[in-house]
């Protein structure tokens, strides 16, 4: 079955996007992208070392021919902040594509809708394709998908808490109005929850520390790929109505006697 | 070079002295990165890198290079 989508004028394959944090070394991050199938992975923008100078550089094994870079604004808590690292971004030369977080609180990581809301403002209108992390609050992903962005990325639980879908009918909420790509962003800690999470309908998930935190990270890759794709087809198979009492698999006639 | 024609700026948030009149290419190239991995801020906007060739640093100047780290 077909689980190509469409994000910020692109095709992917791959509905599974991966973060790159928190790997043993950029040889893992390879494998485990690899593993992964995805065809999206997103980076953080920090200041080169000066001091340690290292030639190796992450692009190295994650050639942006090949893979959707997509910087994040992990660690900004301010619109102002996060804008100005997205000018960054842009100027290193991989596309106009940005996961925009501004974090609220640094406890549970949660955004802060008002700044994320103002920033995508600002990034919309300088040409930017924005997907911003936000709180599962179907309101605050409705003026989102307003001004412009280009998906709508509600955590499903706190980032690297892998809780799992911990509010299902609000994911289903954001799914039904959404008119542009829904992508759950944190919160998945095994691959039923990602299968879970696709059977709501969402059109792709985000994740990082449940595939880098794993005892082995490039097995639970090729997990989480199979677990969104099952999740994706599962959705759109359509599964069967849930009901109190059983019905019989088998004929109920020609029973021997 | 004269130790009076050297400037002082601030480079990813620290001290850095470097030859007055020292365009953005030349440190990039001084500090062995490629243009094509790392993106340059001089107090807190972004120079294009089709102006780094043309852009001086002067004395007192913030710079800030960043490039992409693992992340989430």
């Amino acid at each position: 079955m077909d689980t190509r989508f469409e994000l910020g004028g692109r095709e992917f394959k791959s509905r599974l996007i991966i973060g790159t944090g928190k790997y043993k070394d950029f040889a893992e991050t390879r494998r485990a992208v690899e593993e992964s199938g995805a065809e999206i992975v997103t980076v953080a923008v920090r200041r080169v070392n000066i001091t340690d100078r290292k030639s190796e550089n992450l692009l190295d094994y994650l050639d942006p021919k090949r893979y959707q870079i997509l910087p994040n604004t992990a660690g900004c808590s301010t619109a102002e902040e996060a804008v100005r690292t997205c000018r960054l971004a842009r100027e290193v030369g991989v596309g106009e594509m940005v996961k925009l977080e501004v974090i609220g609180d640094t406890k549970t990581l949660f955004p802060d809708v008002a700044a994320t809301i103002e920033a995508a403002r600002i990034l919309v209108k300088e040409g930017f394709k924005v997907l911003p992390y936000i709180t599962d609050d179907p309101v605050a992903c409705l003026r989102l998908q307003e001004i412009g962005c280009a998906a709508v990325m509600p955590l499903a639980a706190p980032i690297g808490s892998g809780l799992g879908i911990r509010n299902p009918y609000n994911l289903a909420i954001i799914i039904e109005q959404a008119k542009v790509p829904v992508i759950v962003d944190a919160g998945v800690g095994t691959a039923s929850d990602a299968a879970f999470a696709m059977e709501l309908g969402c059109d792709g998930i985000l994740m990082n520390t449940a595939i880098a935190g794993a005892k082995d990270p490039i097995a639970m890759a090729r997990a989480m790929k199979l677990a969104v794709d099952a999740g994706r087809i599962a959705f759109e198979a359509g599964r069967i109505d849930r009901k109190l009492y059983a019905t019989a698999s088998s004929p109920l006639g020609g029973l021997i006697q | 070079m004269a130790q009076s024609d050297r400037i002082a700026i601030t480079l990813n948030g620290e001290p850095y002295e470097l030859a007055g009149g020292t365009r953005v290419d030349a440190l990039v190239a001084a500090l062995k990165m490629r243009p094509n991995r790392v993106a340059v801020e001089i107090n807190s906007a972004v120079v294009p890198k089709a102006e780094y060739a043309a852009t001086a640093i002067n004395s007192g100047d913030r710079v800030e290079i960043i490039n992409f780290v693992g992340g989430g």
